[in-house]
């Protein structure tokens, strides 16, 4: 397949889940700001942080929620924004037509300018009909791919990009999760603690599923492991990797030659299936996502190059 | 009074379209109105959309569709079928003669000016003989119907028509919403065009293709107008769709860069002009265009389609010429007329020209799209005295002619069935054999009583039955 076309796929599958998954942070601000003493604590600029892109945001300001549904709705110039992703998804479907199929193309074009009728006290109102909105048209996309597109080279690059941009979201969840919403005052484990990390658990769409593997109690190490190292769970970064491997794997197949990405999330496979979540909260959470950070932008680079992405 | 395609003058309906008349008498004009709501939603959601350059608004516009089909008897189609079939070979006959040694001009039959001195005679085509002496694969001819015997061709499309994914298209959606009107298989299929362009392409490979020829569509991107065209053709043929950057030239040969490393291409059937090609060859400033290509071209590693050059062949001051074309080349007689054109270049005509430009639609010589034209008889006086001073400014670069009584045909109104003016344009493939599918696109002007269909201007399209015996 023409490289530009695999390009295309693997960015238009990258940005879809990040219009979800920005989506999924607005409703976790929602539930984290009603809590008791949000004011204090600047829940807001957490879910921009979780973006990566809370640079636009200097330190010592207050961040609102008008600020944040504007920046992570409708900003044109946050290349974040689900109005962004969600017509960059658009172009680069548009641009690789021939590997959709029409009712994946449906589902991309359905609406597309949809956001554009949107100012910033009408998408307040709506937030949660407009969340569900942009979560209905991604599940509808990822239904569409599912049940209908050839598992070719093309849907390999698709579910890649996919499993990578959802791994480093959870990862960067994690990563606010333990600087941020922690209170120094606060020892871990503490009651509010557990209604932020709930609203994690919400943000990643994993609540119920957790109870099914944990039961009823939620500690530190628990959620950790979950989101970290749980095989089961989609959204896991153990998961994903998981799905990495398994996509590179088969993209080497395609192509009769391993690449050095294949290497590369080989070895993040093993050095995370080598962890507890004791053996992470004694490296650090920190230091343990900072490096999942750092190694997943190194395989996104890796297999830019090993498919002559532009 | 026109002919209108439905009603006979009496109010009678014509028997070809006796099954639709039954099926708006049961739907309702109401009924219509809102099933074409529903296909518009379709059309939309597909994404079978067009972009009006500079005209604001929403960039992917829909073309207006209008239910109604537009129907030609088996009988009328046979006649249509062979004068398109004879005038694609007559110009591709010309194409290679001007190219080469140019008989047609030895012979007296033609000005040697109106083609060596036309901005779209390419010199570096001269003799090079592309793979099957063709030049134009798709031609693209414009005919309006002025009678009930009688079509007339408009214009030739030589270069790269477009609207053939109307045409499939707009069948689409009729069968999807209609499927009884098709039931009893009256009418002709032509959902093989995208298999036939696909034979044709791979028929008039380079001498260097080794094996099963490998097809491409360039398409200049995705912000062109056409590009859902462009890109639904390359999904029917199974085909890449490649924009130029996807594509370069190295050892003779022309290749796509893909996730295996660079692939070999074969016939590109390339949507965008001869001028941006090559960067090499033709605009060194452009920022489109395979770098080489031509020479690769040239030397049989790759063929292009249309061949450059081929815009010759369509240009409206050569037109006039296609009747003698055929008489000349084929030994034939025309079995589709041309429209009486008076050439500007001609003081005698151009005298005719100004004395009654009120009556006559006039046409810049290498204009395209309905832009920069007049019509006579429905511009002010002001209108045409203006545009009578751009003429005698510069007498070569205009033509001429009558209005004509074009046809209408049934088109859906708010509350009745009314007739509007439309023109047809089928799609002649040219491989080793003459390819037609039966049918092609209509376009029909909206507007009551206008006579431009062009969908940059307000035209709509509509399906086109041909029907079998």
């Amino acid at each position: 397949m023409l490289s530009r076309t695999a390009e295309n796929m693997f960015w238009l599958a990258r940005y879809m889940e990040r219009a979800e998954s920005t989506a999924r942070l607005l409703t976790m601000g929602q539930r984290m700001a009603i809590l008791p003493g949000a004011h204090h604590r600047d829940e807001w600029r957490s879910v921009v942080r979780a973006t990566g892109a809370d640079c636009h945001f200097p330190e010592g300001t207050t961040v609102t929620e008008s600020d944040v549904v504007s920046f992570l709705m409708l900003d044109l110039d946050n290349p974040s924004s689900i109005r962004s992703c969600l017509l960059k998804a658009r172009a680069n479907a548009k641009s690789a037509r021939t590997m959709l199929t029409q009712d994946m193309w449906e589902a991309l074009n359905d609406g597309w300018r949809k956001l554009d009728s949107y100012d910033l006290s009408e998408a307040r109102q709506q937030l949660p009909s407009l969340i569900d909105w942009v979560k209905t048209r991604v599940m509808t996309f990822r239904g569409a791919a599912d049940s209908g597109q050839l598992r070719n080279a093309g849907h390999d690059f698709l579910r890649v990009g996919s499993a990578l941009e959802r791994a480093q979201m959870t990862l960067r969840l994690l990563d606010i999760k333990y600087y941020v919403l922690l209170p120094e005052t606060e020892v871990i484990g503490g009651s509010r603690d557990h209604y932020q990390w709930t609203s994690v658990l919400h943000a990643l769409s994993g609540s119920r599923a957790y109870h099914h593997v944990y039961g009823g109690t939620y500690t530190p190490w628990q959620i950790t492991d979950f989101l970290m190292l749980n095989r089961l769970f989609p959204r896991s970064v153990a998961y994903c990797y998981d799905q990495l491997a398994f996509r590179l794997n088969r993209l080497a197949g395609w192509h009769n030659a391993r690449a050095e990405c294949n290497d590369t999330i080989e070895a993040m496979v093993t050095e995370l299936g080598a962890l507890d979540s004791g053996e992470i909260f004694r490296i650090g959470l920190h230091e343990t996502v900072q490096s999942g950070l750092a190694a997943s932008n190194r395989l996104g680079a890796e297999i830019a190059q090993a498919y002559h992405f532009g | 009074m026109p002919f209108h395609e439905m009603f006979e003058p009496d109010g009678s309906v014509r028997a070809c379209y006796a099954e639709v008349q039954n099926w708006v008498e049961r739907t309702g004009i109401a009924g219509l109105n809102r099933r074409l709501d529903e296909a518009e939603a379709i059309f939309r959601r597909i994404g079978i959309t067009f972009a009006v350059y500079g005209e604001g608004g929403d960039p992917e516009r829909l073309i207006p569709f209008d239910l109604l089909p537009r129907i030609f008897t088996a009988h009328e189609w046979r006649i249509l079928d062979k004068g398109i079939r004879q005038r694609a070979r007559a110009l591709n006959a010309f194409l290679h003669d001007v190219y080469h040694r140019g008989e047609i001009v030895k012979a007296g039959v033609m000005p040697a000016d109106i083609i060596y001195r036309n901005s779209a005679y390419l010199a570096e085509m001269a003799d090079f003989s592309p793979p099957g002496k063709v030049y134009s694969h798709i031609v693209g001819i414009d005919i309006v119907r002025t009678g009930p015997a009688r079509f007339e061709v408009l214009e030739d499309n030589c270069r790269t028509p477009s609207g053939v994914s109307y045409m499939l298209e707009n069948r689409e959606i009729m069968t999807r919403m209609f499927p009884d009107l098709f039931s009893d298989g009256l009418v002709a299929p032509v959902d093989d065009y995208p298999a036939e362009l696909l034979k044709s392409l791979q028929e008039v490979a380079p001498p260097a293709c080794k094996g099963e020829p490998v097809v491409v569509v360039l398409t200049p991107g995705s912000l062109n107008s056409a590009y859902y065209e462009h890109s639904f053709l390359a999904d029917l043929m199974g085909v890449e769709l490649v924009e130029p950057a996807d594509l370069f030239v190295d050892e003779g040969r022309v290749w796509m860069k893909t996730t295996l490393g660079p692939k070999a291409v074969d016939v590109i059937y390339r949507r965008i002009d001869d001028e941006y090609i090559d960067p090499l060859v033709f605009k060194p400033d452009s920022l489109l265009g395979i770098p080489g290509i031509f020479n690769v071209y040239r030397n049989g590693g790759v063929t292009l389609a249309s061949a450059p050059g081929s815009g010759i062949a369509d240009d409206k001051a050569v037109y006039i010429y296609v009747p003698e074309m055929i008489r000349f080349y084929l030994g034939e007689e025309p079995i589709l007329d041309n429209i009486q054109t008076w050439q500007c270049s001609r003081p005698d005509e151009l005298a005719y020209v100004l004395e009654h430009l009120h009556e006559l639609v006039a046409k810049e010589v290498h204009g395209s799209g309905g832009y920069g034209m007049l019509i006579g008889p429905k511009s002010s006086k002001d209108e045409v005295a203006a545009y009578a001073e751009r003429i005698k400014a510069n007498p070569s670069e205009f033509i001429a002619q009558p209005t004509l009584d074009l046809s209408t045909v049934p088109t859906l109104g708010p509350a009745s069935v009314v007739g509007r003016h439309a023109d047809f344009r089928p799609y002649c493939l040219v491989g080793k054999q003459i390819r037609l599918v039966p049918g092609g696109l209509t376009r029909v002007a909206l507007t009551e009583g206008s006579l431009v269909v062009n969908s940059s201007q307000g035209g709509g399209v509509k399906d086109t039955w041909v029907l079998q015996d």
